[in-house]
């Protein structure tokens, strides 16, 4: 851990919270603060950038750079803002709808290019601002007001969009886990390039419990397993339940009584280029496979921003001008004496 | 004509080369341009191409055109050509509207076999009885084969000696107007310097096309195109677009700010956006987003983080941009946003020109939402206008609309390279240390303007939030108060009309006792200049006036109207500035001219209008 210069306080503007009691968005916040605390940069070095919905008010709550745009766009403006000022740590905060309805055109896109920003997407499954609908994310036949018999159309995976756009950064975490989102955010900040968090968030008033099938504290250690670098791929109270090979496909095992040992559960490495198996651990959903939280893949790769600094740099060392005289001069001219 | 033996000497004179979209007419004529300009003539040019970008050769849809006007006070490239250069029968059909009475044809005939007629869909085999033309002013070279020979011995295959064709045209134009062929193969030189194989080619197709005029046509009299003293200084020729481009680098060297643009490739505006591509050689950084709103949402951020930020793009894009420009309204940043216009609605005219887009710039979005307008009057004024774009957004921290069009923005002229001191500098309204100290809040403003100041991204102790919600008039923090939504409306409005302060005053061109003003905007200023000095040349006496600075008006405006007994607005539109005047100044009668066949006007059918409004 590097020195800490900050504490979340600093981090913290002096606008009321106006989300409502109990949203899991508090929660967010709050590991947002203390990460960017022990992350380090300074407020003034920071920029949240948000679209439309309950999430994206978050840049209000900030004692940083902060900026609420519209809906859907915010990753456009983010990678705008990026380009245009690459010394700050750019923090995009978007909603489920934000990010991947109306804006998932730039969410792809940007995803893509690998522009340098962290991108939060808080995916409760529903539309909470507009008081209610389903979004692109809600299970086939969810039940909302704009869907009253049930939906007839299947959800996007967000991580499955994150490795067809070619992301080189996933991680996943539930709002109440504050240390699993801390590490997720944190290594999210350091990763160059786009980094994409997924934080499964409790709508208390529109969707309340959507994610509790996996999330309550009953099941969570059976259906979810938290993910990192290196280590084991275990789960369960006792963590002796682990995920093995079977075939191309993962297998969840129970060490007590399968046929396996230890050494067949396989360790996880966020690092390999290859999206194949990250790609599996990230579509694992609670039911036959305990899903994965923790950074899933962490790979550099080079990121957009600097790739355009790089270009700048390259070409006006081969050929560059110190003024448009001096160019267009360079070109066609004729003198009128 | 081509019977007498003479030089005969020409104030101006239009060319129009015209072929297939493979042809190379539009290379042909920028170097005829160029040439001319450098001998110091006056230049003013219109492509005029195909939206298809190859439609089938020989095709009536393929044709593609190059008129340039050249001479002594040239505005216009001109309504009809005195020469028209016709590569294929189709090009012969396509153009010869645009062909002068007793003007001249210069026709490839080894192009005008019985198959060539059938794809232009003459029906008999006298393409030039068909559509009424004397034969006198037809001059019939065998182009092809000229080309051919002339490449006998170059070991060139047959396509490629084919491709030489129009340099073979563009040698008897310039025999027949007396342009030097060194200056000539100087611009060949330079623009195939990467390949020597085919300069070389082009170079002496070029030559066997003026021999062949001097040797073959001696009886035929050439030009002498009058030339008047221009001002000293180095000049280059310029189209708008480039021109566009240029104007805001130049903006970004006097502000001091980095130059940024968002786009999205759309006809006819692309060409900016190539431009500025290319000048990462100046440090532009200039980025291809995924759509239209992307392309203005990235320069949002690109504001937002302390650029000087732009995005260009033509009508439909305009439309797909708008809730964003409504953001930086709100948000009162600075940013460009270049419409090149073209025809409409929806997908209309890709590659012609209209200037239908002036009301969706003007209100074009949700809520109360004003923008600065302006609008450059010829292809080198949008290097100025840009750069006033790029000095009213930055100075005043607004979005600003740039209305060029395709006639500017394609068209080019001569242009007097600046010098950077031509220039005034750009102050933004930065957020200075006293006010930080002091406790600024992100929407305060300088009273005198209106205008809010600018904290750039990374400055200690100016940490502040923006966004598209209301805002408190002192704190910045958001605000449902009724009272203060409709300060704030009123605030952002009072900051784009004090810009009126800040801009020339409106200048009227003509006697100043006419009874008749005639007034236009933007793109159409050299074919309305020309109509008024024509009517006052025929004793009618007419003043003229061009908008070029549309929201706000220019601070003279209603005192400059108050003058005439009739304003006759002409635009390319249903008469959309005319409403804009009329709802501001009730008392003035306001006549209009009205044109939307996605053409640019004609002098003569301005002038024959304003008549007929007088009458």
């Amino acid at each position: 851990m590097q020195e800490t210069k900050y504490t979340a306080a600093d981090y913290k503007s002096d606008q009321p919270v106006r989300w409502c009691p109990g949203c899991g968005d508090h929660a967010i916040l709050n590991s947002l603060h203390k990460t960017m605390a022990t992350l380090g940069v300074a407020p003034e070095k920071t920029a949240v950038i948000s679209g439309i919905g309950c999430s994206s008010r978050l840049p209000y709550y900030m004692n940083t750079y902060g900026f609420h745009t519209i809906h859907g766009r915010a990753a456009a403006v983010a990678t705008g803002f990026k380009l245009g000022n690459p010394e700050m740590t750019v923090w995009q905060i978007s909603g489920d709808g934000d990010s991947l309805a109306i804006g998932g055109n730039h969410f792809i896109h940007a995803v893509r290019r690998n522009i340098d920003i962290n991108i939060l997407i808080f995916n409760n499954k529903i539309y909470g601002l507009t008081k209610g609908q389903y979004s692109p994310t809600s299970d086939r036949g969810f039940v909302s007001k704009s869907s009253p018999y049930g939906t007839t159309e299947d959800p996007f995976i967000p991580a499955e969009l994150v490795f067809g756009a070619r992301g080189n950064f996933f991680g996943r975490s539930i709002d109440v886990e504050l240390a699993t989102t801390q590490e997720v955010l944190l290594a999210a900040a350091r990763h160059k390039g786009t980094s994409v968090c997924e934080i499964l968030q409790n709508c208390v008033i529109y969707n309340n419990g959507i994610h509790s099938p996996i999330t309550d504290r009953e099941y969570r250690a059976d259906r979810t397993i938290h993910l990192v670098h290196g280590e084991k791929m275990l789960f369960g109270k006792d963590k002796r339940r682990g995920l093995v090979q079977d075939g191309f496909l993962l297998k969840a095992v129970d060490l007590d009584k399968d046929p396996y040992t230890i050494d067949d559960v396989l360790v996880h490495d966020a690092h390999t280029a290859s999206n194949f198996l990250h790609q599996q651990l990230a579509m694992m959903d609670g039911r036959d496979l305990p899903l994965a939280v923790g950074v899933i893949r962490d790979v550099e790769s080079v990121t957009y921003d600097e790739a355009v600094e790089e270009q700048v740099r390259e070409v006006q060392a081969a050929h560059g001008f110190d003024s448009l005289r001096s160019m267009i001069l360079s070109g066609d001219t004729w003198e009128v004496k | 004509m081509l019977a007498e033996t003479s030089v005969k000497t020409m104030e101006k004179v239009v060319i129009r080369f015209s072929g297939d979209s493979g042809d190379g007419m539009q290379l042909v004529g920028n170097i005829f341009t160029n040439v001319s300009a450098g001998l110091g003539n006056e230049v003013s040019t219109f492509p005029d191409y195909p939206a298809e970008i190859r439609a089938p050769q020989g095709s009536l849809g393929g044709v593609s055109g190059f008129q340039v006007s050249v001479g002594t006070d040239v505005h216009t490239p001109g309504d009809k050509c005195d020469v028209l250069v016709a590569m294929n029968p189709a090009a012969l059909k396509q153009n010869v509207r645009h062909l002068k009475h007793g003007g001249v044809i210069i026709a490839d005939v080894d192009s005008f076999k019985a198959s060539d007629l059938e794809k232009a869909k003459f029906t008999t085999d006298d393409p030039f009885a068909e559509l009424g033309l004397n034969k006198d002013n037809v001059l019939l070279v065998p182009v092809t084969t000229l080309t051919k020979a002339a490449l006998a011995d170059s070991g060139l295959d047959n396509k490629a000696v084919t491709k030489c064709r129009n340099f073979l045209a563009l040698g008897l134009v310039c025999w027949l107007f007396d342009r030097p062929m060194d200056s000539v193969d100087h611009f060949i030189k330079k623009k195939f310097a990467r390949k020597p194989a085919i300069y070389e080619a082009n170079s002496k197709v070029l030559r066997a096309g003026y021999d062949y005029g001097a040797n073959s046509h001696a009886s035929v009299s050439t030009y002498r195109i009058e030339t008047k003293e221009a001002r000293k200084g180095i000049y280059t020729d310029i189209n708008g677009n480039t021109a566009t481009a240029w104007g805001l680098i130049m903006a970004s060297e006097k502000s001091g700010r980095p130059l940024f643009l968002g786009s999205y490739p759309i006809t006819p505006a692309t060409d900016i956006l190539h431009e500025l591509a290319k000048r990462k050689d100046l440090g532009v950084k200039a980025v291809q987003m995924e759509d239209e709103i992307a392309g203005v949402c990235s320069a949002i951020g690109a504001s937002f983080a302390g650029n000087l930020a732009v995005t260009s793009t033509s009508g439909p894009g305009l439309a797909l941009k708008s809730e964003g420009i409504g953001l930086a309204v709100m948000a009162e940043l600075p940013l460009v946003i270049i419409d090149v216009q073209r025809g409409g609605p929806s997908t209309g005219l890709p590659t012609k020109t209209e200037q239908t887009d002036l009301l969706q710039a003007l209100y074009g979005r949700n809520g109360e939402s004003p923008v600065a307008v302006v609008a450059p009057a010829s292809p080198t004024d949008c290097f100025k206008m840009a750069f006033e774009a790029a000095r009213i957004a930055i100075e005043h921290m607004t979005p600003v609309i740039l209305l060029t069009d395709a006639f500017i923005g394609n068209g080019s002229s001569a242009w007097r390279i600046p010098e950077a001191e031509e220039y005034p500098a750009i102050v933004p309204p930065y957020v200075t240390e006293e006010q930080l100290e002091g406790g600024w809040q992100p929407y305060e403003r300088c009273e005198e303007n209106k205008v809010r100041y600018w904290a750039i991204p990374g400055t200690k102790g100016a940490t502040h939030r923006l966004g598209g919600l209301e805002k408190d008039y002192n704190t910045g923090a958001l605000s449902n108060d009724p009272e203060n939504h409709e300060k704030m409306i009123e605030t952002r409005r009072e900051k784009i009309a004090r810009i009126a302060n800040d801009i020339p005053e409106l200048e009227v061109i003509g006697s100043g006792d006419a009874e008749v003003l005639l007034l236009g905007w933007g793109g159409t200023y050299g074919h309305l200049r020309t109509a008024a000095t024509e009517l006052c040349r025929q004793g009618i006496k007419t003043d003229f006036a061009q908008l070029r600075y549309i929201n706000p008006l220019p601070a003279n405006t209603g005192d400059v109207l108050s003058r005439y007994k009739k304003v006759i607005v002409a635009e390319l539109n249903t008469g959309m500035l005319a409403d804009y005047l009329q709802a501001r100044f009730p008392k003035t009668e306001i006549a209009r001219i009205n044109k939307i066949q996605g053409q640019p006007f004609l002098v003569e059918e301005v002038a024959e209008a304003v008549k007929q409004l007088i009458d």
